[in-house]
């Protein structure tokens, strides 16, 4: 179980709350949908979930222990939605991908369908918005994470694309029983891919913490 | 966009990035030729004749002699040699520290990240001449002393430019998710910092070359400098200086063109180099 | 009746270079045909990437100096070069921006909407810039703030005054609805429908199918760098038997509630 217990976060002291006392879980396996309009802190939680940020009260657990990725990976992988920011520019996918910790073997072993092999030796800019996406993802899948955060990872797709990538999405993660938050405005697509959608309801402003 | 690719041979015609190539290559041949030049110089630059004083230029002596006699031209290439060196001492010495301090700000963050910008500012505040001369005047004067003055006063610039460009990574998606890979700061400063930092290091250390032949220049001028027998442009100024109300205007002139031509070049060097090494520059 | 703008074949390369000196030819756009009347609402459909902002761009010859285009682009009827149509945008033709970054991040949004009245001719640029909020439903206070002050609705509903300061004839809106809320998707898209309905020509760029149906007469459909289809809005519907073209109907049942399909082979 994914699970933020009354999360509390803001991006400096005389700044307004972006997360103001959050309850959320994901099971594992689970697939949850997290919608609402863009702006609103959607994008903070993931973050926060995935240990990129640390809330300022509250906590956020992984199987009931405080995750310590010290010299390993994150059991929480975070896919945002622009994978060229997500990348080095200077890489080549096989380098991004290398970075995880694996070895030739396995980036030759990934599933074609997320990574086409005569792209390995392309640089991130050199390949389309859809194809560097699913590079995002398999890098996400290759650090063996338990819980996967996938923020608005289809916004900039068109539809084929974006149909492609979830149905590759949903295959893994249901293969390696992985927990997915998937956060996007739109709810046609959530409702379409996840178990259960949550609303998402921006902090109010003023609020603080009792 | 379509990642169609499609090498194109270039041609020499209307290409402007071989334009800037050439004018690059140009520039460090002229510059390169200085040095080597400078050296045969050496000894016809103390070479006395005091049949030929207080000449003005002539075939024979193309910038005149001064009033031992010394040929002008040796005096000049030997000074621009010497100025060049210590130039270049002086700014790689500089361009380390300002990448030392840079990194370690943008790696570690926080107090260290703070101090660094405190000491910067400190820097940028006090005068700069004044701080050059006190420090010349304290390490005593020699061109050791020179060089470490030089070195100690012109990084922080370069030190801002680097911190700038080095917090921008830092503060990218990209090694957030590095971090959250598990990779630590030594990895992230070696994989990913050093990349992005490697072309404005190259390029600021390039510019911070000409500031550092200027300020030698000054500071020899103003007698701090490098041994006064040396004939470093500064110092040939300095003595010219008595000689120009007698109308031995091309002690002056000459010796002072010649160390503005060459911090130019190296100034385009520098400047030109920073489009090139950028691998998505459009205009170039 | 007669096409306000009409874009034949368009073809734009991007030269680049890489590390060195190897120089290398990106081509961005492949062959965009698109034909706007005066009255009507034409969507580009097409995935971030398959170059609609670059059209949008390359129309009002706003490319960068190492881009070489080919093609033809027709204003009322007139051939013009991309110099020629430069002159005209932000007049007759006028581009209504994708992001809040397009607006100056130092200077108050007034003073922006502002200079747009004064390049418009307005003889008021300052009562006409605060009208243009108002009608907008942005008080006076906006006129005060700057760029990253304003929610992004805000910021949409003010590139938006800046961008029909002139009473455009051709309106080339680049993704003007994403992020926003769904209500204000509805307002957006109807000020479109309302400005052809008034004799002007919208181009809608967009990647989102479902929102650009409600408004559009003819839907473009773009991808890799060219136009593949021209559909009819009312051909999107039911499992989409009527669309032609198989990649127009690939991605209508690819849409979530629509099968999710993924076709294989388009």
């Amino acid at each position: 179980m994914l699970q933020a217990d009354g999360v509390w976060f803001r991006h400096g002291r005389d700044r307004p709350w972006v997360l103001a006392g959050v309850d959320l879980a994901v099971g594992a396996g689970e697939v949850i949908g997290l919608c609402g309009p863009s702006g609103g802190g959607k994008s903070t939680l993931g973050r926060v979930l995935a240990g990129h940020l640390r809330p300022d009260r509250g906590r956020v657990t992984v199987d009931d222990a405080a995750p310590r990725p010290r010299r390993a990976a994150h059991p929480v992988q975070l896919v945002l939605q622009q994978p060229e920011r997500a990348m080095d520019p200077r890489w080549t996918v096989r380098q991004v991908l290398a970075a995880t910790g694996a070895d030739d073997a396995a980036i030759a072993a990934l599933d074609q369908r997320l990574v086409v092999p005569s792209r390995l030796d392309r640089f991130p800019h050199e390949i389309s918005g859809g194809e560097l996406q699913r590079v995002n993802l398999a890098r996400a899948l290759l650090a063996r994470p338990r819980y996967l955060v996938a923020d608005e990872i289809s916004a900039s797709l068109d539809a084929v694309t974006q149909a492609r990538i979830w149905t590759l999405l949903l295959e893994h993660c249901r293969e390696a029983a992985i927990g997915v938050l998937a956060i996007s405005h739109d709810r046609p697509l959530l409702e379409t891919v996840a178990g259960s959608v949550v609303d998402w309801t921006p902090s109010p402003v003023g609020e603080t913490p009792a | 966009m379509t990642a169609v690719r499609e090498v194109v041979a270039p041609t020499w015609f209307g290409d402007r990035r071989r334009r800037t190539l050439a004018w690059v290559g140009l520039s460090a041949l002229v510059v390169l030729g200085v040095v080597v030049a400078g050296g045969p110089a050496a000894d016809a630059a103390q070479t006395t004749s005091l049949t030929d004083r207080n000449l003005g230029p002539s075939a024979a002596h193309w910038f005149g002699t001064d009033r031992l006699g010394r040929d002008m031209l040796a005096r000049t290439l030997a000074g621009l040699r010497l100025s060049l060196v210590v130039g270049v001492a002086a700014a790689v010495v500089s361009a380390g520290i300002a990448l030392t301090l840079a990194c370690l700000a943008a790696v570690f963050g926080g107090v260290v990240d703070r101090a660094v910008g405190w000491l910067v500012d400190l820097f940028l505040a006090l005068p700069h001449l004044v701080l050059l001369i006190l420090l010349a005047f304290a390490l005593g004067g020699g061109t050791g002393a020179v060089v470490a003055a030089v070195a100690l006063t012109h990084w922080p610039t370069l030190t801002r430019v680097l911190r700038g460009r080095a917090r921008e990574v830092m503060s990218s998606d990209y090694v957030a998710i590095s971090r959250q890979l598990g990779h630590g700061r030594g990895w992230i400063a070696r994989r990913h910092l050093a990349g992005h930092l490697a072309g404005h290091f190259v390029v600021g250390t390039v510019l911070l070359f000409p500031h550092a032949i200027l300020h030698e220049a000054a500071l020899s001028f103003l007698g701090l400098g490098v041994d006064p027998g040396e004939p470093s442009i500064g110092i040939l100024l300095a003595e010219s200086m008595r000689y120009l109300t007698a109308g031995a205007w091309w002690l002056a002139v000459l010796p002072g063109l010649c160390l503005l031509v060459v911090v130019k070049l190296v100034d385009t060097i520098g400047s030109n180099a920073r489009a090139l090494l950028d691998p998505r520059s459009h205009h170039l | 009746m007669t096409a306000l703008l009409e874009v034949r074949g368009l073809e734009v390369d991007f030269v680049q270079y890489e590390r060195g000196l190897r120089r290398r030819t990106v081509h961005a756009l492949t062959g965009m045909d698109l034909t706007v009347a005066a009255g009507e609402v034409v969507a580009l459909v097409g995935a971030s990437g398959a170059g609609k902002s670059l059209l949008a761009h390359a129309v009002l010859g706003l490319l960068p100096p190492n881009a070489v285009e080919r093609g033809e682009v027709l204003l009322d009827g007139e051939l013009l070069d991309a110099a020629g149509r430069r002159r005209h945008a932000g007049r007759g033709m006028t581009l209504l921006p994708q992001a809040v970054s397009f607006l100056d991040p130092v200077r108050p949004v007034g003073r922006q909407v502002r200079r747009s009245a004064e390049l418009a001719g307005h003889p008021a640029p300052r009562r006409a810039a605060a009208e243009a909020l108002a009608r907008r439903g942005l008080g006076p206070e906006v006129l005060r703030r700057h760029p990253h002050e304003l929610s992004g609705g805000m910021a949409r509903r003010v590139l938006g005054a800046m961008a029909t300061m002139s009473n455009p004839r051709v309106l080339l809106a680049d993704e003007p609805t994403t992020g926003l809320p769904p209500a204000d998707v509805r307002t957006t898209l109807g000020g479109f429908r309302a400005m052809a309905d008034d004799g002007g020509a919208v181009v809608l760029i967009t990647h989102e199918l479902r929102a650009a149906l409600d408004v559009a007469d003819r839907v473009v459909i773009c991808r890799d760098g060219r136009t593949v289809d021209v559909a009819d809005p009312a051909g999107f519907s039911g499992d989409g038997a009527a669309l032609a073209h198989p990649y127009t109907r690939a991605l209508w049942q690819a849409l979530p509630g629509n099968g999710f399909s993924v076709a294989e082979g388009v």
